[in-house]
């Protein structure tokens, strides 16, 4: 069987308040499936790796395949709990070390 | 090579008390060139605290005026008042006639339709044929997407979708703006991009139309309101006695 590519993305986001992971994950899944249906969320295969409510950061993995669609609904969330939000992928890599390394460098 | 990005369409005003903050963001999102509508007989001072904002957060301000003309001729009337004074000119096309006229004007540099009304988006065939004789670009702001839902969201993306393809059909450039005026909406350039996946642009020719077109765009009419500039290819090297 072929092996499913995946692809790590690091979120921040610009919210006043503190957001719970399982808000913030509704929040993607439901802009994933109201942009893309239930079929397209399920080809986007979303889990979050890690989450960070204090620095308002989150790495949240994909199928490479569904990528575009994912970062599209990230684009498209406004608004977790009646609050605007604004959400961006500020890094994007085949691994999570990947990521990491690129994470600091984004910092300064 | 690093990409220029740009917003041509911030829709902040400079008295806005939260004009700042907006430029403030843009820069931190990534864009290194916004641009802010301008009327046509703006103040000077207006210019100047929008180009020390922008300064301040190392970014390249660009002046910018929307016309919105309800005739073709006083389209021509406003776009000789203006081409001199603007770096970037951009039509507002509420009717069929202001379209055609506009994408037939060279001076015109942005052709934009109302998002909210599917009807007046008059960007089909003959007029993507006459902007691409004429350069003009079709500018397509992203707020109506991060913010409309249901019905009014499907009805635009189906009509960018349309539009999208006739553009690239024709070769007619494609600029991104975000047109958006609260903090909020504010999406960096790569999230401009990734929601132009959803009316059928690709990673790279979307990247190019929130970089490479709208910075090439803003680069040709600098280089033509330059005082040394004569015709394309021509300029004014050295004046004086001895040449």
């Amino acid at each position: 069987m072929k092996r499913v590519k995946r692809r790590y993305l690091a979120l921040e986001w610009d919210f006043e308040g503190f957001i719970g992971e399982n808000e913030f994950m509704g929040a993607l899944w439901g802009s994933v499936a109201r942009l893309f249906g239930e079929n397209g969320a399920s080809l986007a295969n979303l889990v979050l790796i890690d989450y960070s409510g204090g620095s308002k950061m989150a790495t949240i993995r994909a199928n490479l395949v569904a990528v575009d669609m994912v970062r599209a609904a990230v684009a498209s969330v406004t608004c977790v709990s009646q609050k605007a939000i604004a959400i961006n992928v500020v890094a994007a890599s085949g691994t999570v070390k990947g990521l990491s390394r690129r994470l600091p460098k984004l910092r300064k | 090579m690093r990409r220029t990005f740009c917003d041509l369409h911030l829709r902040v005003k400079t008295k806005d008390p939260a004009f700042k903050q907006v430029i403030t963001k843009t820069s931190s999102l990534g864009f290194r060139m916004v641009a802010v509508p301008f009327v046509s007989d703006f103040h000077r001072e207006e210019y100047c605290e929008f180009q020390t904002v922008c300064k301040a957060v190392d970014l390249d301000s660009v002046l910018r005026v929307d016309l919105r003309p309800r005739s073709p001729d006083e389209l021509i009337q406003q776009v000789r008042r203006v081409r001199r004074k603007f770096e970037i000119v951009c039509v507002i096309c509420d009717t069929k006639e202001v379209a055609r006229q506009a994408a037939k004007d060279r001076r015109v540099d942005l052709l934009n339709f109302p998002a909210l009304d599917y009807r007046r988006r008059f960007f089909d065939r003959p007029e993507a044929e006459l902007a691409c004789n004429s350069s003009a670009a079709l500018e397509v702001d992203m707020k109506p997407l991060i913010a409309l839902e249901g019905p009014a969201k499907i009805r635009l993306l189906s009509a960018l979708r349309r539009e999208i393809a006739i553009a690239r059909e024709f070769g007619v450039p494609i600029v991104l703006s975000s047109g958006v005026s609260e903090l909020m909406l504010l999406r960096n350039p790569r999230g401009l991009a990734a929601l132009a996946f959803l009316f059928g642009m690709n990673e790279c020719c979307a990247l190019n139309a929130v970089s490479d077109i709208p910075s090439g765009i803003v680069k040709c009419n600098r280089l033509k309101l330059d005082p040394k500039f004569v015709a394309p290819g021509i300029r004014l090297i050295r004046e004086g006695n001895d040449c």
